[in-house]
């Protein structure tokens, strides 16, 4: 490379370094804080690409008050102090307008001091235990009363469901939404002999005796469903036991809440075959808003096979809301943002609307879903309208007269009794 | 197409006889009309609007019609090709072709040529009508001319007895020929005179079913064993009561017999898993003294290497775990060797360093695995004649995959001591590990044989990877989660014996299987290691240890 390459090399660096400086500052920083690498970069990797799409959509309409939006990715690497670590890096150093981010309860605990202290605005779209509400959070995915309860509900009053196997893994979302759905199993009637619980490790896979157990629970001359809430790997071996050991969802259904398009996409669906799921959204529903949108995702990826699934949906309605709140204002100033957007609606991919509720959650249908041979689902029940998400359950003896509202009582957690409010994030 | 025209036609030969036979018989209680032939077509045009629960009302209406056609337009239902046109509402049989559907007439059978997939609804089915149509159908399967098809069908229509099914059980029990068939009829009316009115119907009922297995038996025979209570059913009369009594005793002496059986079977099961995770460092660790922390990721090679063969015969999937072992067995051996002639080898009597390096070794065998084939899981097909269960009785079942595994266990290890007890390697190594010096005075060449027993540990690793690729998710972290049972089952069995890493291993299945209903999974795991850890106190060198001069290594 001789003399004069160099210095229009460099030239040419220098000019471009200048044009991306002088692009940065008219821009809307975004901030992505999903998993990349690790055991939860399967599930997360696709959320990133869909809040990427959706921030390739809206430059393509000119961006947001007239400046373009920049993603910042980073990786927290399935890796739960480095989630606070990153979401500090994103808050203080890149100054992002807002977060689009976690999966796992545990990463979203541990994110959610560093919001707290730092005023930032997280979106967070997987459907999870409930019993929190923080200012900084806005909660579009499921709390247990947009999920778990209606499921039940439904094996209880269409399928006749007597007998209960509550079977998950041993964290701390299937042991708080177990323990909500027991407290309402009890409410409403089911006798305690008649409902089991169990836990298994994280990758469990010797499924034989725990599946026997499950088998010989449920013929007992009742009706018995499974309720699972076993999460990631594990689900795979769990299913083939079933299968192996022909447990048909005819006679013992087993619900899932974990298991969606996703998961499925990497097994034989075949032996599943009528197994149920509850979501609040379906890749299958079939609706002129949902259909354009796969497309658009099948454009985007470059892949007409890539699934999307309820947790990529909550990601969307998220980010529409938050480009909602910030038209609405005018401005990204947080504080601004997260006042502006309790009340706000968008229209969700199956049809609905999703509104924000003074306690930072949204309105969600339910569908009740069965497996089919593809691994798509058929859906078999759903709700009238949308049910409003409880950040606190009122199943639960500790939660009673607990409520969160960030409108007027300004409180995450206000005891209606004592009248005090415990802090956003009492517990 | 031929061959379904020639199965409708035998099956519409079949089911005159039955029709027939149903149609003296069955008198239609005055009152309520049962549905006729004429009425199909308007039946069958409901389908296409019914709720869920008004199609259950339309089966069981196109049943009692008795009409031959029936069959095929509930067959289509059951497999999701029952379709209705969205412009006419019309009902079709349709057959997915590349977004073009070609449609048959449900009734006649005939073509009626072809729509778009978009122009028509499928007809959605959940679990309960699956039920009702899995049960009417098999009103159907009973007059089939394949023995096994007619058990089967007595048995699915078993699952949900009403008045109509017993009617045609009865029936068919007078013109079966089978006696197994019979057999299984005369249970299921047996179990359905439980409810009978009359008390000598009931008591015969009970003596008859005596020695029955079933589940429902089970819980009728509980429930007539006590006197009625408020709003519990219960058995009036003493003398069936006391019957039932007796008959639950001897199947309650039954029943935990064979749970008992099942627990050891499960355990047995899940020992070999173990055994077959450890046995290759029974030889590495065991025989050699080297701390191999990669020995997992080699049974992850293994997995791997079952489904890129899979891969490379996607038309033989039954065959292609048979051809994996022997592939997967020279892909971890080679590597193994590699391992050895690389790093190990330089850290002879350094326990330490060799932990260390292997340990790295074992990260990057993990992320070149994540590189090559990415970080999910990848799907391993399971060949049919793994899939399924080996039902003994109503009671007791093992599934397929398991069986094999201790079967295919048992082979392996039967296999490595025949190769360390009757071959000149075996003897070379049995040498080399008991004194060095002394083997290498008498001529064998011992750096050879420790890159073959190194190969030969890491290629079992290898093997048990195939079958692991069975049990559980192929993906980078597959070795991980197996490393520190293996490690424990040989320390647990006694270092440098194969023999205890068999026992041990199938010893620490049992007790974990054992404890597990009472315990749950995760507690069951912890009193294990809580026994292995107070064992070793008591006993440092495993269950069997090494004695004499073999013990000094």
């Amino acid at each position: 490379m001789n003399r004069g390459n160099v210095l229009k090399w460099a030239v040419a660096g220098a000019v471009t370094l200048a044009s991306m400086t002088a692009a940065a500052e008219d821009t809307i920083k975004v901030g992505v804080l999903h998993s990349l690498s690790g055991t939860m970069a399967i599930s997360e990797t696709t959320l990133k690409d869909t809040v990427l799409m959706m921030i390739d959509e809206q430059n393509k309409k000119g961006g947001l008050l007239g400046k373009k939006l920049e993603a910042v990715v980073v990786d927290p690497a399935s890796n739960w102090p480095l989630f606070a670590e990153k979401a500090a890096e994103l808050l203080e150093k890149d100054k992002v307008s807002v977060v689009f981010g976690c999966w796992t309860s545990v990463s979203r605990k541990s994110v959610l001091p560093v919001f707290e202290k730092d005023d930032g605005l997280l979106f967070y779209p997987v459907q999870y235990e409930g019993e929190e509400s923080s200012k900084n959070v806005i909660y579009t995915g499921a709390a247990p009363n947009q999920q778990a309860i209606p499921a039940v509900d439904y094996l209880m009053k269409e399928v006749g469901v007597k007998r209960w196997v509550l079977e998950g893994t041993d964290y701390v979302y299937p042991r708080t939404t177990n323990k909500i759905l027991q407290a309402y199993l009890l409410q409403k009637g089911v006798k305690a002999e008649d409902i089991i619980v169990n836990y298994t490790p994280f990758g469990f896979s010797d499924w034989a005796s725990e599946v026997s157990k499950i088998k010989k629970f449920g013929s007992a001359g009742k009706k018995t469903a499974v309720v699972s809430t076993i999460n990631g790997d594990a689900n795979v071996p769990f299913y083939k036991e079933l299968g192996n050991q022909k447990i048909s969802a005819e006679d013992t259904p087993v619900v899932a809440f974990s298991v969606g398009e996703e998961e499925l996409s990497g097994l034989d669906a075949k032996p599943l075959v009528g197994h149920l799921a509850a979501w609040n959204y379906f890749m299958s529903i079939d609706t002129p808003a949902n259909k354009e949108w796969i497309k658009k995702w099948h454009a985007f990826t470059k892949n007409p096979k890539r699934t999307f699934n309820d947790p990529m949906e909550a990601s969307v309605i998220g980010f529409q809301l938050w480009v909602k709140a910030v038209e609405k204002t005018g401005s990204t100033d947080t504080e601004k943002v997260i006042a502006a957007l309790p009340g706000l609606s968008v229209g969700n991919l199956t049809g609905g609307t999703a509104t924000v509720l003074p306690n930072h959650h949204i309105t969600k249908p339910v569908y009740i879903g069965e497996i089919r041979e593809d691994g798509q689902f058929d859906v078999v029940w759903k709700t009238d309208k949308e049910i409003p998400g409880e950040a606190w359950s009122h199943y639960l003896p500790s939660d009673k007269g607990i409520t969160a509202d960030w409108v007027k009582l300004k409180c995450g957690n206000y005891n209606e009794e004592t009248k005090v409010c415990s802090g956003q994030n009492f517990k | 197409m031929l061959s379904r025209l020639q199965r409708w036609h035998d099956l519409k030969l079949a089911f005159a006889g039955l029709a027939s036979l149903m149609l003296a018989s069955t008198a239609t209680p005055a009152g309520a009309v049962a549905p006729e032939t004429g009425d199909l077509p308007e039946l069958v045009g409901g389908l296409a609007t019914a709720s869920y629960s008004e199609k259950q009302a339309l089966i069981k209406q196109l049943v009692q019609t008795h009409d031959p056609r029936v069959r095929g337009v509930l067959d289509a239902m059951l497999e999701g090709k029952l379709y209705s046109r969205t412009s006419d509402g019309r009902l079709f049989i349709a057959a997915e072709n590349n977004d073009v559907l070609d449609i048959t007439d449900p009734l006649t059978g005939k073509p009626a040529g072809s729509m778009q997939s978009g122009d028509a609804g499928k007809i959605g089915i959940n679990n309960q009508l699956r039920k009702t149509l899995r049960v009417a159908l098999a009103q159907f399967d009973l007059a089939s001319t394949d023995v096994n098809v007619r058990l089967e069908a007595v048995r699915e229509m078993l699952r949900a007895v009403d008045t109509e099914s017993i009617a045609v059980l009865h029936e068919r029990l007078a013109v079966e020929p089978s006696s197994a068939v019979k057999r299984e009829i005369r249970a299921g009316l047996a179990l359905a005179d439980l409810d009978s009115s009359e008390v000598s119907v009931r008591l015969a009922a009970v003596k008859t079913l005596a020695e029955s297995l079933n589940v429902d038996v089970y819980n009728r025979l509980t429930a007539m064993s006590q006197a009625p209570a408020e709003g519990e059913a219960g058995e009036g009369d003493p003398a069936v009561r006391a019957a039932a009594k007796k008959a639950l005793r001897t199947i309650d002496r039954k029943r935990s017999f064979y749970s008992i059986a099942q627990t050891l079977l499960y355990g047995l099961s899940q020992g070999s898993v173990l055994v077959l995770a450890a046995i290759g460092l029974a030889i590495t660790f065991g025989v050699m003294g080297v701390i191999n922390m990669a020995h997992g990721e080699l049974m992850m090679l293994g997995a791997y290497s079952t489904y890129v063969v899979q891969l490379l015969m996607p038309q033989h999937i039954g065959a292609s775990i048979l051809v994996a072992i022997p592939v997967a067995f020279l892909v971890s051996g080679l590597v193994g060797i590699a391992i050895e002639r690389g790093i190990v080898r330089h850290l002879y009597g350094r326990p330490l360093e060799t932990l260390l390096a292997t340990f790295g070794l074992s990260l990057i065998l993990q992320q070149a695995v994540r590189d090559i084939f990415s970080a999910n899981n990848r799907p391993v097909e399971t060949p049919s004649w793994l899939a399924g269960s080996l039902q003994i009785n109503e009671v007791l079942a093992i599934t397929y995959n398991r069986l094999y595994i201790i079967v295919f266990t048992f082979a392996v290890f039967l296999l490595l001591l025949a190769i360390l007890k009757r071959t000149r390697l075996g003897l070379e190594v049995r040498a080399v590990s008991q004194n060095r010096g002394m083997a290498k005075a008498m001529g064998i060449r011992t750096e050879w044989v420790d890159a073959m027993t190194f190969g030969l540990g890491s290629g079992i690793a290898g093997i048990a990877g195939v079958a692991l690729s069975q049990l559980t998710n192929v993906g980078p972290n597959l070795g991980q989660s197996y490393i520190v049972d293996s490690f424990m089952v040989v320390v647990f069995g006694g270092v440098g014996n194969v023999w205890g890493t068999e026992i041990g291993g199938n010893a620490l299945g049992v007790v974990n299987q054992a404890l597990e209903p009472y315990a749950g999974a995760v507690l069951a795991k912890i009193f294990v290691l809580v026994f292995l850890i107070l064992f070793i106190q008591r006993r440092p060198r495993g269950m069997f240890p090494q004695k004499g001069r073999a013990a000094d290594g």
